[in-house]
């Protein structure tokens, strides 16, 4: 014998709520996710309406299509290139997927003996303990080198996105901050003197030892990253800016980027091969060996330590 | 071995269910860190200590405090501070 439960107890069970949200009558989330609508900030009447006289003039000026000649060519001209753009990207796409390779093949690159190698004469070609240092820093060094450049220019992005110009800006940007900087905290400010000296000196290991150990640049510099980011967050920005400022990341990691395309787009002209090296490559396991990829260790791990920091300095307020 | 294996890879499971099923976003961000944090021990388990690094650093590290900071923007974390401050306001009226 069934029971008949009432309707109001019915719906407060899982299996109603649950086919409520698979057939999409209802958003479990809708008024219970905990989020505030930012508020505009406050002006006066007169403000507000010499600010929408203003934007209507300025719409109604630039808008003008029968007077304004500039903007009637630039239309057409963005109708003509953006059809123009799509169509190029669409054959170019098309073409790069045509000239893959069949699926499944017996001759295709993943069935060759190209692992093979890498794993029977990597520590003799390249110098480096590490197989996996070995393979991303020498034999396919043009991969990381695009890596790093993806890296600098998702920082370009945020910079782009979130930075803050002029100067009342960046003071509205600080102010803002302000209320959220946590002030002088004992507790977070023992930890950090403890932990950061540890954890960049952590870094600074996994980026040298790359090529003896796990580890490499990209880890490094995360671990560098998030130390910077700790230091931060205990001492505040006055005490960062005395050693890394926006001038700063931009001289380092251009420096890092050139270093590393110095040595390593000539890739992109001779098809991926290498040219013989004059660096010699050492005992394997010494510090100072396997040629360059010491160097391009440092190089990306610079990058990356700096992207992370000015990732989380941009978040925060929008400028160094 | 095998066994400490399989609870991580039910922790993991049920940490992304209950980072996608939780309510509120802070809960779900420190979700999502404790599932990078078994994510590494189970990269070290599976012989790549190399990725282990980078998550924890990545994953659990440097996305939670972006994330937490976009929280912070958005209004949703001090939210309970600026209730007690009313409430108190309206006790000391």
């Amino acid at each position: 014998m069934s029971r008949k439960v009432p309707e109001e107890r019915y719906r407060k069970t899982f299996s109603y709520q649950f086919k409520a949200w698979l057939e999409g009558t209802k958003d479990p989330f809708l008024g219970r996710v905990e989020m505030r609508r930012q508020e505009a900030p406050p002006e006066s009447k007169e403000e507000k309406e010499r600010r929408e006289r203003d934007e209507e003039a300025l719409k109604a000026r630039v808008y003008d299509l029968e007077h304004n000649f500039e903007m009637r060519i630039f239309n057409r001209l963005y109708r003509v290139f953006s059809i123009l753009f799509c169509i190029f990207l669409v054959v170019m796409l098309l073409a790069a997927v045509s000239d893959l390779p069949a699926f499944g093949r017996g001759e295709n690159p993943v069935n060759n003996e190209v692992a093979q190698r890498y794993i029977e004469e990597g520590l003799e070609e390249t110098g480096a303990v590490n197989i996996v240092t070995g393979m991303i820093l020498d034999y396919r060094a043009f991969d990381t080198l695009g890596e790093s450049h993806v890296l600098f220019i998702a920082t370009c992005t945020v910079l782009i996105l979130l930075r803050r110009d002029g100067e009342e800006e960046q003071r509205e940007g600080r102010d803002n901050d302000r209320l959220y900087e946590p002030k002088d905290d004992v507790i977070l400010q023992t930890a950090a003197r403890v932990l950061v000296p540890p954890i960049l000196l952590f870094g600074i290991y996994i980026i040298l030892a790359g090529h003896l150990g796990p580890g490499g640049g990209f880890s490094g510099g995360a671990v560098i990253g998030a130390g910077l980011i700790l230091y931060l967050n205990a001492f505040g920005f006055a005490k960062t800016e005395r050693f890394f400022t926006a001038r700063t990341y931009r001289r380092t990691s251009f420096c890092a980027l050139a270093c590393y395309s110095l040595a390593k787009s000539y890739s992109f002209y001779t098809g991926a091969n290498h040219i013989e090296s004059v660096i010699p490559l050492g005992t394997p396991g010494a510090i100072l060996s396997s040629g360059l990829i010491l160097v391009l260790n440092i190089c990306v791990g610079v990058v990356v330590a700096g992207t992370m920091y000015t990732f989380y300095v941009m978040f925060r307020k929008g400028g160094y | 071995m095998t066994i400490f294996t399989c609870i991580l890879l039910g922790f993991l499971v049920v940490c992304a269910i209950a980072a996608s099923l939780s309510k509120k976003l802070l809960n779900t961000i420190l979700i999502f860190m404790s599932y990078s944090l078994v994510m590494s021990i189970i990269w070290v388990l599976l012989k790549s200590p190399d990725l282990a690094i980078t998550e924890a650093a990545v994953g659990a590290g440097v996305t939670t405090v972006l994330f937490l900071v976009t929280l912070k923007k958005i209004d949703a974390i001090i939210k309970k501070e600026s209730a007690q401050e009313e409430t108190d306001e309206q006790e000391g009226a």
